[in-house]
């Protein structure tokens, strides 16, 4: 299974490089699973691709978050973990976001489902979505400086 | 419908807080209603008031540490996120574990669905005014609670599963009292099932109430038992099987009502296959073996090993002092928790403390349909719908 699985996701690569080569910066893989880095330009594009496409159907968003490299540049690092129900399989889209300029496009009109994920990584970091109806703090109260999630954002202490 | 004149014209609607300290919202949910009469225009729920940056901590902690803070995002079903971290970290490393750890991973992962639903069943029963399910359903998971105590000296924060493995060696005859447990489980459910299944108040009160259709749910990202309460049989435990699963014969139970009742009944049907599980894995334990993989310098050695080597007691000593460290790289992980897919995802850089940990919490996600299943329902009809996502606000809000 974990051996199918591995080979039918290089071929997710592969279908999406056919469709536009420009959307696919770069294939990583760790432990059996694959990363698709696509530039932050085709990341709404690229996303479609993958639900619609009838050799993909990753029509399920697992997850949505965020990692911040802080001081490596660029900064940010948006991770989706999407599945494929009828078939079976899992693949992480991957776009990197500067720090001086942290927005992104919103997946919400490809999943939904991104709503409130990408809400709380613009309360948490602080990354911006373009095109997200009801972009919002959603744990934290609306008054608060900063975004925690980030690294140079205390765990403890005076900010 | 008489019109009330106020100062803007005639009142349309009416904007009703609801929560944050509601007993229904089952922790601390605040959900904003706009109300045309008690019809439903607008549901907005309110989150965070339970946020306590349980991710920011992890990063703060070494990768063993963390796992204390992961009985505490799902506080009902504690073992179920402790799984759900060590698989990550697991994977992160290439660890292996151990057959009789993974049964025995298996079987407690189970009784903490059996345990959660339990919870689950009283207290939205209790929501829709059946007062004894509440009752008869804590007294069956204390039972459950006992044997947690009894295995991981804790009934309710086990932080049991350790990276590798197990923390201990499951006392001297803990499997007699999961077989008592086993035993007298179903008639028990069969009892919750007299009261509620055919009863005509809760039928009205559930059927029909809270639908939501198929593709909505995916697009929302729905999982678990609300999923398949919409007709699709997406469970982890049978599609991407972990720790041993696909070693286990049990049925993923479907309907395709969509509605309140079509989830008790799910829920109903989950504890009757939890059971067979645990009646499996029972069998499949063997009474004797490793509980942890050997993984020197990550994995803590046993205690006799430390007391007659040198290196041992250097690695126990470095472990628990400064840690160990993966090598830079990410890792994610789905497993079916009895809210519904449970991901962690894990990113080390190399060093002894997790560079980001996040939980793909399916409380969090869950909860975002709310709105879509109670717009146009009664006011009345809420309770049942946040009672049937099955949220946990430690889960929601982290």
């Amino acid at each position: 299974m974990a051996e199918n699985s591995q080979q039918s996701t290089a071929v997710v690569a592969e279908h999406l490089r056919a469709w536009n080569p420009k959307a696919v910066e770069s294939v990583l893989e760790f432990h059996g699973e694959i990363t698709i880095v696509v530039p932050r330009e085709f990341l709404r594009a690229a996303a479609e691709r993958l639900r619609d496409d009838a050799n993909l159907q990753f029509n399920l968003l697992s997850d949505m978050t965020c990692v911040d490299r802080f001081p490596a540049e660029p900064r940010f690092e948006l991770n989706y973990h999407l599945t494929s129900i009828s078939r079976r399989e899992k693949v992480r889209m991957r776009a990197a976001v500067p720090g001086d300029n942290p927005v992104a496009d919103s997946v919400t009109s490809v999943w939904p489902g991104a709503g409130w994920m990408e809400r709380e990584v613009f309360d948490l970091f602080g990354v911006r979505f373009n095109g997200h109806a009801d972009l919002r703090r959603i744990l934290l109260p609306d008054d608060w400086e900063g975004h925690p999630l980030r690294k140079d954002f205390p765990v403890e202490g005076q900010r | 419908m008489t019109t009330v004149e106020t100062a803007t014209g005639p009142a349309k609607t009416m904007v009703l807080n609801m929560g944050p300290q509601h007993p229904s919202t089952h922790g601390v949910l605040r959900i904003l209603l706009e109300l045309d009469g008690e019809t439903i225009v607008k549901a907005i729920p309110d989150l965070g008031y339970l946020h306590t940056g349980i991710e920011k901590t992890c990063e703060a902690k070494t990768y063993s540490q963390a796992i204390t803070l992961t009985d505490r995002i799902d506080y009902l079903a504690p073992l179920s996120n402790n799984l759900g971290y060590c698989l990550a970290v697991e994977k992160l490393l290439g660890l292996e574990v151990p057959k009789r750890a993974q049964y025995i991973r298996v079987l407690l992962a189970e009784m903490t669905r059996i345990a959660s639903h339990l919870v689950w069943l009283g207290t939205h029963a209790i929501d829709l005014g059946a007062m004894s399910v509440f009752l008869y359903c804590f007294r069956e998971r204390e039972e459950i609670l006992k044997i947690f105590e009894m295995v991981a000296g804790q009934r309710m924060m086990t932080s049991y599963f350790r990276i590798g493995g197990l923390a201990l060696d499951p006392p001297a005859g803990w499997l007699r009292a999961v077989d008592r447990f086993v035993r007298m489980m179903p008639g028990r459910v069969d009892d919750y099932e007299t009261l509620l299944t055919e009863n005509r108040i809760w039928m009205a009160r559930t059927q029909g109430v809270g639908r939501i259709n198929l593709e909505d749910a995916i697009a929302l990202s729905m999982t678990g038992p609300a999923l398949r309460a919409a007709g699709l049989a997406y469970d982890n435990r049978k599609l991407f099987p972990y720790s041993s699963y696909e070693e286990f014969d049990f049925q993923v139970p479907v309907r395709t009502e969509s509605d309140c009742y079509a989830r008790y009944m799910i829920r109903v049907a989950e504890m009757r296959e939890s059971l067979k599980i645990i009646r499996q894995a029972m069998d499949k334990i063997p009474a004797e073996g490793p509980i942890r993989t050997e993984a020197p310098g990550i994995v803590p050695p046993g205690r006799e090993k430390m007391k007659t080597e040198m290196e041992a007691l250097i690695y126990h000593f470095k472990i628990f002092t400064e840690g160990f460290s993966p090598a830079p790289g990410e890792a994610y992980v789905t497993i079916e928790s009895p809210r519904g897919e449970l991901g962690v995802f894990v990113a080390s850089d190399g060093t002894p403390k997790p560079l980001r940990v996040h939980f793909r919490t399916p409380s969090f996600v869950n909860l975002q349909s709310l709105p879509k299943m109670v717009e146009g329902q009664m006011i009345a009809d809420v309770i049942a719908c946040i009672g049937t996502i099955d949220i946990v606000l430690g889960e929601v809000d982290r």
